[in-house]
């Protein structure tokens, strides 16, 4: 046995690579910390600027992100309520709106709730109480010009995330985004083909009895409620008209949508705070 | 004593880990669909077992053998992570599409494999050198099989247009196998035929040879 093998040895070493390995990792992930929230900021923003159809990589690049962004004022809805949470109460809640994210909270009994399967149209599980959605003023004071609202809900292989953005009417679609999905290249995950999403801004969102008529159809998607479904994608395309219905429906953004379409009190009162 | 330039080339085609000793297939089936993605692992995993062996071949000699195998896995497992918090800090946009396969580079067998067989015998700047070849033999796999890929399946190379594709308004019809994970190995198995061919040595003997058809058998049924 050669004198590096005895116990005391072995200690010594093991104990001087687990200071030093940790000494590594957690060094470089403080470092690193700022810059990588900073990424996700911006990879969010950048998300939802392209629902709302202002970001086009080809004419912005990373830098102009912060000052298009800056039109938007984020709010919390208060999903079951249908109403826009305060400032005040936001904070009696322990949220922090800066870092606040609906994806995470999802795992947080106290700020999210499990959904029935008649609920659960969009086979979501769970969903987050409060939801992050993002106001764009107007060029003319307190008009509401677009609301982008967060979306999910299962495709073929899984949950596909996105922004769904809406004209100042909270009735006509302005423009949908998906940024996480897990759908099959070429087939289902050309829900993110510019050529795809081009068909959604334009629609209308809700029928003339209230319900969400905005559908993903097979075959030509004519009328000014229905979207031509991808070719060779058939669950994906069901997954998002699923989730349309779902987000856009009485149990979740309905009731909102419909106040800030009906009158512009709430709205006034959103971009006014 | 073998030189530096060896211990560098000689992983590219002579000895290549994933054509000739197929280690490390796993993460080349699964980052190969987008030129730009694969660049960005290959990097990381050259970068990954350079460092490892550097390291462990640093401490080879206060190394005591009881413990090795785990005192390889940590400075690997170290190295790994900190790579991933590189990556999200400067390639967030790439990081996300790695996703889980960064973290997997610790049980790439390539990392170990030269750790193991080459660190823990040689001197920390040859094996240093050993680990970027053999990054790099790894890379010219990787980077084949991404270039077929992302061509053929997606018509494009680095996310620049080539072949336009039908669903764009072009011409070109996606082949949509390439997207999949089956592809790579197809591409990675016409890889090795094509090397061997060139290189006949590396062409291993037959495990078993079939025997000549006995013509006698037919002889008298008649």
């Amino acid at each position: 046995m050669s004198s590096k093998d005895t116990v005391s040895k072995t200690l010594v070493v093991a104990f001087f690579l687990c200071v030093v390995c940790s000494i590594l990792v957690s060094g470089t992930a403080v470092i690193l910390k700022p810059m990588q929230d900073q990424n996700r900021v911006l990879d969010r923003n950048k998300n939802i600027l392209s629902a709302a159809g202002l970001y086009d990589p080809s004419i912005h690049s990373d830098s102009d992100i912060a000052e298009l962004f800056s039109r938007f004022t984020p709010r919390l809805v208060d999903i079951n309520a249908g109403r826009f949470l305060e400032a005040e109460e936001a904070i009696g809640l322990g949220i922090d709106i800066v870092n606040y994210d609906q994806r995470t909270v999802v795992t947080d009994p106290e700020l999210s709730e499990a959904l029935t399967s008649e609920e659960d149209l969009a086979d979501v599980k769970r969903r987050a109480l409060y939801q992050m959605v993002y106001l764009m003023e107007g060029d003319e004071e307190n008009e509401l010009d677009t609301i982008v609202l967060p979306v999910s809900g299962y495709g073929l292989w899984g949950i596909l995330y996105g922004f769904m953005a809406l004209e100042g009417d909270a009735n006509t679609v302005k423009g949908l985004a998906f940024y996480e999905l897990k759908e099959t290249p070429g087939l289902g995950a050309e829900v993110r083909n510019p050529r795809w999403t081009a068909l959604w801004p334009g629609k209308k969102v809700y029928a003339e009895d209230g319900s969400v008529g905005l559908t993903v159809v097979k075959g030509a998607g004519m009328g000014e409620y229905e979207i031509d479904g991808l070719s060779g994608a058939t669950l994906t395309s069901r997954g998002v008209a699923n989730l349309v219905q779902y987000w856009l429906g009485d149990d979740a953004f309905g009731p909102l949508l419909k106040q800030l379409g009906g009158g512009q009190s709430q709205a006034i009162a959103a971009l006014d705070r | 004593m073998t030189s530096a330039k060896e211990v560098v080339f000689k992983p590219l085609f002579d000895n290549n880990p994933i054509a000739l000793q197929i280690l490390g297939v796993c993460s080349a089936l699964a980052v190969t669909t987008q030129l730009s993605v694969t660049l960005v692992m290959c990097i990381a995993l050259t970068s990954v077992t350079a460092f490892s062996n550097l390291f462990i071949s640093m401490i080879r000699n206060y190394m005591p053998s009881s413990i090795r195998i785990i005192v390889q896995m940590t400075i690997i497992a170290s190295l790994v992570i900190a790579v991933d918090q590189f990556l999200q800090a400067f390639a967030y946009e790439i990081s996300k599409s790695l996703s889980v396969f960064v973290g997997l580079i610790i049980t790439n067998c390539i990392v170990m494999g030269r750790a193991e067989a080459f660190a823990m015998k040689n001197p920390p700047v040859l094996s240093f050198l050993d680990g970027i070849g053999n990054g790099l033999g790894y890379s010219v796999v990787l980077i084949v099989v991404a270039v077929f890929r992302e061509l053929l399946g997606s018509g494009s190379l680095l996310g620049y247009e080539i072949l336009p594709l039908v669903s764009n308004g072009g011409w070109y019809q996606g082949n949509g196998l390439m997207l999949l994970a089956p592809s790579a190995f197809f591409i990675i198995g016409l890889f090795v035929w094509v090397l061997r061919s060139v290189k006949t040595e590396q062409v291993e003997s037959a495990e078993f040879r079939i025997a000549p058809h006995a013509a006698h058998s037919h002889e008298g049924a008649f």
